[in-house]
């Protein structure tokens, strides 16, 4: 039985790996198992100095799911180069560096930063929903989405991933835009917008009044989003939103991804990755698949 | 160690108007419970995905673990009816706990013993952290143990884990909005004052109303309870210049210290971010109250 998939020419053991921003850089969850378990790890969202991040409260639970605007809280590349790379380097698992910036400026320093550091791979966030300025400004445009891969692909030593916004009117059209920029691997979907409003306080329950709202309850609208941008490109498709077991994660493979992230899960059950990877070897077993490969975009196959 | 477990209720009553007492029997988690920490209770409704922080009240050496809760939401409400014999799953023992050893014992090294204090790497941080120059000011330390509404409940583990220490006068003024609940183990664990913001009982007022009113005085204070009191007790304390550690309350998702939520404003660098953020879940939820903003 084959787990194993390549984005870019980097083999990870199994698809899944860890969502951005749900599992730090892995030191809390390797409390808990081996995160040799995992195709790959990705960090948090690493910025060019330290970010302090958003106000508190910055979750809330909804329906099967939960807002956070957290910020983009982080040390700064340079702690991260000191302490977090080394730290993963001692698992046998894939290592997948979020960057995060205000300015293309800041995105290409963290960028080069990174060239001589052991990672395999870059993931580029322009979608947050939770900071001003960067992020999500680069991820709703076409044309500035084109540009800031572009940037990023002159000054990347590794295979580039661009995580795309849900929070868009033709996510095809995106996923194109990434692609024609010189995107490696697109990932998407980040969180979608959302709020909720504290009927007690009768005020916004963020601090930030507004949140990306993850977990099970944006599954159906991240599978259809990875069906759609994995035919609209050629590269390949990391998909997520709401996986939660293995079953969840064979939707994706399904709608065409080549490998699937994490997130939320974590936090209701912190062996949550490893579990999924556990689930898809189940699934593999019952319906008798050699190969994982053999499942990504079989929806589109007679 | 944190450990994730599927404890067994033993028992669970209604102990005042919305707030219950839970006994679990866990095979790990009360064993390695240290006073102030706390447990992720996980709801058996998938639509639930976050779990809910709840301290511990009284945990013993056999697996019996003590929650005593309020009701404030779906989560809990599904948790007060719990009955004898299900099955609750909790992730636990988290966060970092009371700095006890540091209390009411005459220790050689005390005041050295850096690695005790929340917060308290740094040398410079140590020493301030002292109040005495020779461990003098712990050998027979008046401990003030001061609980606010659901703060209330994680005093109860810290005053028996006091008087089980000895070395310690332990006073315990609890402050209630109207109705009374833990007094009688509180009052076997120590010396009882009790407030009440309608007067019912004892001073009315808040937990400090009842400090000024009893004459209290103390050589260490131990706080949890809402916001608006911690930075009362904060002020007082650093006025009064006693050491002073405060157990805070933020929104968590993970309880581990992944996905920074939970934090509050720290006066120091702190070690995570390198801002000025502590992780409630992690580097707390007890902090030295001059460690932290609120």
């Amino acid at each position: 039985m084959n787990t194993k998939v390549s984005l870019a020419g980097v083999e990870l053991k199994n698809p899944v790996m860890t969502a951005s921003g749900t599992f730090g850089s892995g030191a809390e969850y390797s409390e808990f198992y081996d995160l040799g378990a995992l195709g790959a790890v990705v960090t948090k969202g690493v910025a060019n100095v330290p970010w302090p991040g958003n106000g508190t409260p910055r979750v809330m639970e909804t329906a099967s799911g939960m807002l956070n605007a957290i910020g983009l809280q982080n040390p700064g590349i340079n702690v991260f180069l000191e302490r977090d790379i080394p730290f993963l380097r001692q698992f046998d698992t894939k290592i997948i560096v979020n960057v995060c910036g205000r300015s293309e400026a800041d995105y290409c320093e963290v960028v080069e930063r990174l060239a001589d550091a052991p990672v395999d791979l870059l993931e580029i966030n322009v979608s947050c929903p939770n900071v001003k300025e960067g992020g999500i400004a680069f991820g709703q445009n076409p044309e500035a989405l084109r540009h800031i891969t572009q940037e990023v692909k002159r000054h990347a030593k590794q295979p580039v991933i661009m995580k795309l916004s849900p929070n868009v009117t033709d996510i095809a059209q995106m996923a194109r835009a990434a692609e024609d920029g010189g995107a490696d691997v697109i990932s998407l979907i980040n969180t979608l917008t959302g709020m909720k409003i504290d009927i007690q306080r009768r005020t916004f329950a963020l601090a930030n009044r507004t949140g990306g709202l993850s977990g099970p309850a944006i599954k159906p609208v991240a599978v259809r989003m990875v069906w759609q941008a994995a035919q609209a490109v050629q590269v390949p498709v990391v998909g997520m939103g709401g996986i939660t077991c293995g079953d969840d994660a064979i939707e994706f493979l399904l709608a065409g991804a080549t490998a699937v992230s994490v997130g939320t899960a974590n936090f209701a059950n912190p062996y949550a990755v490893r579990d999924v990877a556990a689930g898809i070897e189940d699934y593999m077993r019952k319906y008798r698949v050699e190969d994982v490969r053999e499942l990504i975009g079989a929806v589109n196959r007679d | 160690m944190k450990v994730r477990e599927y404890a067994s209720v033993i028992e669970q009553k209604e102990i005042a108007a919305g707030i219950f007492s839970l006994w679990l029997g866990t095979e790990q988690v009360a064993k390695t419970a240290l006073p102030g920490q706390f447990v992720s209770v996980y709801s058996r409704d998938q639509s639930r995905m976050l779990p809910r922080p709840i301290s511990i009240c009284e945990a013993e050496a056999d697996g019996r673990l003590r929650l005593v809760y309020r009701v404030a939401g779906q989560g809990t409400e599904e948790f007060s009816r719990l009955r004898a014999g299900d099955t609750l799953e909790i992730l636990g023992p988290l966060g970092n706990g009371y700095p006890i050893g540091l209390f009411g014992v005459a220790k050689e090294n005390a005041l050295s013993d850096c690695s005790q204090i929340p917060g308290g790497e740094s040398a410079s941080e140590c020493s301030t952290a002292s109040g005495g120059e020779d461990g003098s000011l712990w050998e027979k330390s008046r401990i003030l143990l001061l609980g606010g509404g659901i703060g209330i409940p994680p005093m109860l583990q810290l005053a028996r884990a006091l008087q089980e220490q000895g070395g310690a006068r332990v006073q315990i003024v609890a402050g209630y909005r109207d109705e009374l609940f833990l007094t009688e183990e509180l009052a076997a664990a120590g010396e009882l004052y009790i407030a009440t913001e309608d007067g019912s009982a004892g001073t009315p007022g808040n937990v400090l109303d009842a400090v000024q009113e009893q004459g209290i005085t103390a050589d260490v204070i131990c706080a949890c309870g809402p916001k608006p009191m911690l930075r009362a007790i904060k002020a007082y304390a650093e006025e009064k210049d006693v050491p002073c550690w405060l157990s805070l309350e933020e929104r968590m998702a993970c309880g581990v210290g992944a996905c920074l939520a939970c934090v509050c404003q720290s006066t120091e660098i702190d070690g995570h971010s390198h801002v000025h953020n502590k992780r409630v879940c992690k580097d707390g939820p007890v902090f030295r109250s001059t460690e932290v903003e609120l």
